[in-house]
């Protein structure tokens, strides 16, 4: 335990966090910073400091990942590096999966408020891990390790690294788990613990560790990785103190803080509209269907409905008001992941190309309703899954922030939305054959990482190419994945067609593919994905969200023979209608309109199917140049049918040429035949009304809406007014769920 | 300072520029007068004489008529107060049955109608497909962006609003 405290100017390090916070809520600058001294005096020397630390950040990163790390970190960088301030600020991060640096932050705060300077001491060299959701994280899986840095006796920041592990010893072998609905089935956790000192892991930590996990040498390899970077960054900071000086270092941390809130302010004033935006997106919940445990049998629809206030001095207030309740499954999502969500989408929005730090989050207020999803105060629920909630609910963001935008004339960063981070299929299971007989494997593939994206205001979506989690997103090569699932080698991998969202730009487009089940027992599958309502706040401007996904599995199969016998196996699952698994294969073909499964044994020659998601799309598909909708044809991105129904584009195969050619006079009157057809389908808003209040008051509703009705009516009263007003509703109104 | 010239922009707007063009100009700085340049082009490009004072949409738009900010599509159909919702003015087709639903997505590939439907909001003008709802049943509509025009005029570019 330290005697002398190792805060600034004999100070406690919780009383400089307490100072800090005072000075930001008295002046609504960063440590009351009101003018930017050292960047206007010297400029240069100011910009040349900013750069050194930050490109110290991104070469921590680069090389951590060579010294040591599981092929998950290694092949598309699921890492990145944040330095913080004392108080836990972030200053400069690198590259990578940034939704985490306001992450480490909030647990950098965790251990400040808890005074860990006093019990059990903040050294030079000391180890700190950490992976608790309820300090700050976004789930178990993602683990950090946080160093503190000194300058002869004080604490001068901390260096804070996290990797995405492919296993968190849980309920079942998974990265992001289904079946998870407590704290005690979410894997091993670490609160904020101190696991080293002098630099090096302590022995009966690592011993610990790797038996808490299903992949003991990916744990220990990452474990390195993220230290080796974390101490390359320290270095990198002394080296930065003995070129500035001590002075100049503490002085300009803050500075780059006050002056990334202010970046962040002129950015809001420079490209949107003050004003009043929202949007509302959902995901479906089956428990009812698949859940073992009694209190998590509940099927739901989770509303996410997002309110962003920009007001005249360019500060952003979010609120998830009218948010559903939390609950007995994986999809809670604590405060620290919000934050960390609405920060890595800034990022990606308005605070690219300049000083990317905690400033941001300085400039937002969020409003994060008590026990709803988005905030549940129950550290004893799952937070496995807090993306389920996460992605979909932060494409409001997007969607919001594109309506200022686009009337702000900047069309070109308009963006209807994304995908959800899916299909995340995963388990696990041991090999009985080959030359890793008796190993574990683990299916977790980070195919995910490569979702479409929503259509913009002058483009098609991205193909196969985003996450929103992390800006540099990668789908990676199959071979590395085969590498750690080795049990469940690929069949085929297709583009989906019908996959993207309709507009007159349209989402961006995605694939399915075809695994089976080889040298293994042992085998447990499931999956993750929307599959009953749409992810995400649907399309822009008259464009359609994108696709749901849906579950294909075949057991008992004759795979093996169709081997033996070198027949056509299924490639794909173009149409669910008429299904290749069923024309091609015996056996027992199962489909679910859903796509959320609890975990099932499979056996050898057992197959299934996934597919990634599209993006939404920006528009009236009616308005889509046809040249367009014929290379989307060629391309296999629509069938002829839908491009026929919802595009008006008749088009006909030349066989010759094996191309689709389209046919302009057929397609003019196809076009104002659908406008016929919407004249003669569509109501007025007033009947429209009607019907829909009625499908309210006269029971209509299944269980599910209404117990999400039910929720939002008793979370909130603000939403609760709104509603009730919309439909014309007694104050008394209330909704029950038999 | 960055600037474009108004060809750019115009071709920009109508998805003309190649990936390699437009790239530059979303990588790059941003052009200050690009909301005056682009109220110019659409100004232009409508076939009634009321002046913009905001883009709302794809094919909406603030209008000043008559002192009042109105709503109005470039078919030239008016959808009122702008602090009032423009989808209840509109026409309405909803999707609720899986039928309609897969008529639009594959089977399976769209959402259960008594989980989730689509609501189509339609220009009663020109009945351009406007907007695209995916909802619960019973969900109220939503009101998407209400802007504040006098303190984007005044405080944010430093200029009255054109009725003030
Ligand atoms: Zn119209």
């Amino acid at each position: 335990m330290s005697e002398k405290p190792i805060g600034w100017k004999g100070k406690k390090i919780k009383e400089m966090l307490e100072e800090s916070n005072d000075l930001f809520n008295e002046t609504q600058h960063y440590y009351g910073i009101d003018t930017l001294k050292f960047k206007e005096h010297d400029p240069f020397r100011y910009e040349r400091a900013y750069a050194s630390l930050r490109g110290a950040l991104v070469s921590a990163r680069e090389t951590a990942l060579h010294v040591a790390a599981s092929p998950i970190v290694k092949e598309i960088g699921e890492l990145c590096f944040a330095l913080y301030t004392p108080e836990g600020d972030s200053i400069v991060v690198s590259t990578g999966i940034l939704v985490h640096v306001h992450t480490m932050s909030e647990a950098i705060k965790f251990m400040i408020r808890e005074d860990y300077e006093d019990d059990p001491g903040i050294n030079p060299g000391d180890i700190f891990l950490n992976n608790d959701p309820d300090c700050g994280n976004v789930h178990t899986t993602d683990v950090q390790t946080i160093i503190p840095i000194f300058w002869e006796d004080e604490l001068i920041g901390w260096a804070g690294g996290v990797t995405h592990e492919i296993d968190i010893g849980g309920i079942t072998p998974g990265h992001v788990l289904m079946s998870s609905i407590q704290r005690f089935d979410d894997g091993v956790y670490y609160t904020c613990k101190k696991i080293g000192s002098n630099n090096r892991i302590w022995k009966d930590h690592m011993i610990t560790a790797k038996k808490s996990v299903r992949t003991p040498m990916y744990w220990e390899l990452d474990e390195k990785c993220r230290l080796a970077g974390d101490l390359m960054i320290s270095d990198a900071v002394i080296e930065f103190i003995k070129i500035e000086g001590i002075d100049y270092y503490k002085q300009f941390i803050r500075e780059a803080i006050e002056e990334g809130t202010r970046i962040f302010k002129k950015r809001v004033i420079e490209r949107l509209i003050p004003g009043r935006y929202r949007a509302v997106s959902f995901i479906d919940q089956v428990g009812e269907w698949e859940a073992w445990q009694p209190k998590a049998k509940v099927n739901k629809i989770y509303n996410q409905p997002l309110e962003i206030i920009s007001d005249e001095n360019g500060k952003l207030n979010l609120s998830f008001d009218g948010a559903s309740a939390c609950g007995y499954n994986s999809v809670n999502c604590g405060v620290g992941a919000l934050s960390g969500a609405t920060w890595v989408l800034l990022t990606q929005i308005l605070i690219y190309g300049d000083k990317v730090n905690d400033g941001a989050y300085f400039a937002v207020n969020n409003y994060f309703p008590k026990g709803s999803w988005a905030n549940p105060g129950d550290p004893y629920l799952s937070y496995q899954n807090p993306w389920a909630n996460l992605i979909p609910a932060y494409s409001c963001m997007m969607k919001c922030l594109s309506y200022g935008l686009f009337s702000r004339g900047y069309r070109e960063e308009v963006f209807s939305g994304y995908g959800l981070t899916r299909d995340a299929i995963q388990g696990g299971g041991r090999y009985n054959a080959g030359p890793l007989e008796g190993q574990l494997w683990m299916l977790s593939t980070f195919e995910i990482s490569g979702q479409g994206l929503g259509a913009s205001a002058v483009r098609d979506g991205l193909n196969w190419g985003y996450a929103m989690w992390n800006p540099e997103s990668d789908l990676g090569d199959v071979e590395t994945w085969e590498l750690f699932q080795g049990g469940v080698p690929y069949l085929a991998r297709k583009v989906k067609p019908n996959n993207a969202g309709h507009g007159k730009y349209r989402g961006g487009s995605n694939y399915g593919g075809i695994a089976f089940v080889a040298n293994s027992k042992d085998v447990e599958f499931f999956g993750i994905a929307e599959g009953l309502v749409f992810s995400g706040a649907g399309g822009m401007h008259g464009g359609y969200p994108q696709p749901t996904a849906y579950r294909l599995i075949a057991k008992n199969t004759n795979l093996k023979e169709i081997f033996e016998n070198q027949q056509d196996y299924p490639l794909w699952d173009p149409d669910p209608a008429n299904g290749e698994f069923e024309r091609l294969l015996k056996g027992d073909i199962i489909r679910k309109p859903y796509a959320q499964m609890y975990p099932i044994s499979l056996d050898n020659y057992d197959m299934f199917h996934w597919c990634m998601s599209g993006g939404p799309g920006y528009g009236d598909p009616l308005e889509r140049d046809v040249k367009s909708v014929e290379q989307d044809l060629n391309d296999g991105i629509y069938t002829e049918e839908k491009v026929n129904y919802i595009y008006g584009v008749v088009a006909k195969f030349n066989k010759e040429k094996e191309e689709w050619i389209i046919d302009e006079k057929a397609t003019q009157e196809r076009r104002k035949e659908i406008l016929n057809e919407r004249k003669e389908k569509s109501m007025t808003f007033e009947e429209f009304w009607e019907k829909e209040r009625n499908k309210i008051v006269e029971n209509q509703l299944i269980k599910p809406v209404k117990r999400m009705y039910k929720e939002s009516l008793e979370l909130s009263d603000k939403w609760k007014k709104n509603f009730l007003e919309f439909w014309n509703l007694p104050e008394d109104f209330t909704v029950e769920v038999d | 300072m960055v600037k474009y010239d108004k060809k750019t922009l115009e071709m920009m707007i109508e998805g003309k520029l190649s990936w390699e063009e437009l790239r530059l100009i979303i990588s790059g700085r941003k052009d200050a007068d690009r909301f005056e340049k682009i109220l110019e082009i659409l100004q232009e490009r409508v076939s009634w004489p009321e002046k913009i004072i905001l883009p709302l949409h794809e094919h909406l738009y603030i209008v000043l008529k008559e002192n009042n900010r109105i709503v109005k599509c470039d078919c030239g159909f008016e959808f009122g107060n702008y602090n009032e919702n423009w989808k209840t003015k509109c026409r309405v087709r909803v999707r609720d049955t899986f039928e309609t639903i897969e008529e639009l997505y594959l089977k399976d590939m769209g959402s259960d109608p008594t989980w989730q439907e689509l609501r189509e909001y339609l220009c009663p003008g020109c009945f351009t497909l406007l907007d695209v709802e995916a909802v619960p049943p019973g969900y109220p509509t939503t009101f998407n962006f209400l802007p504040d025009i006098d303190t984007f005029y005044e405080k944010w570019l430093g200029k009255q609003a054109p009725d003030k």
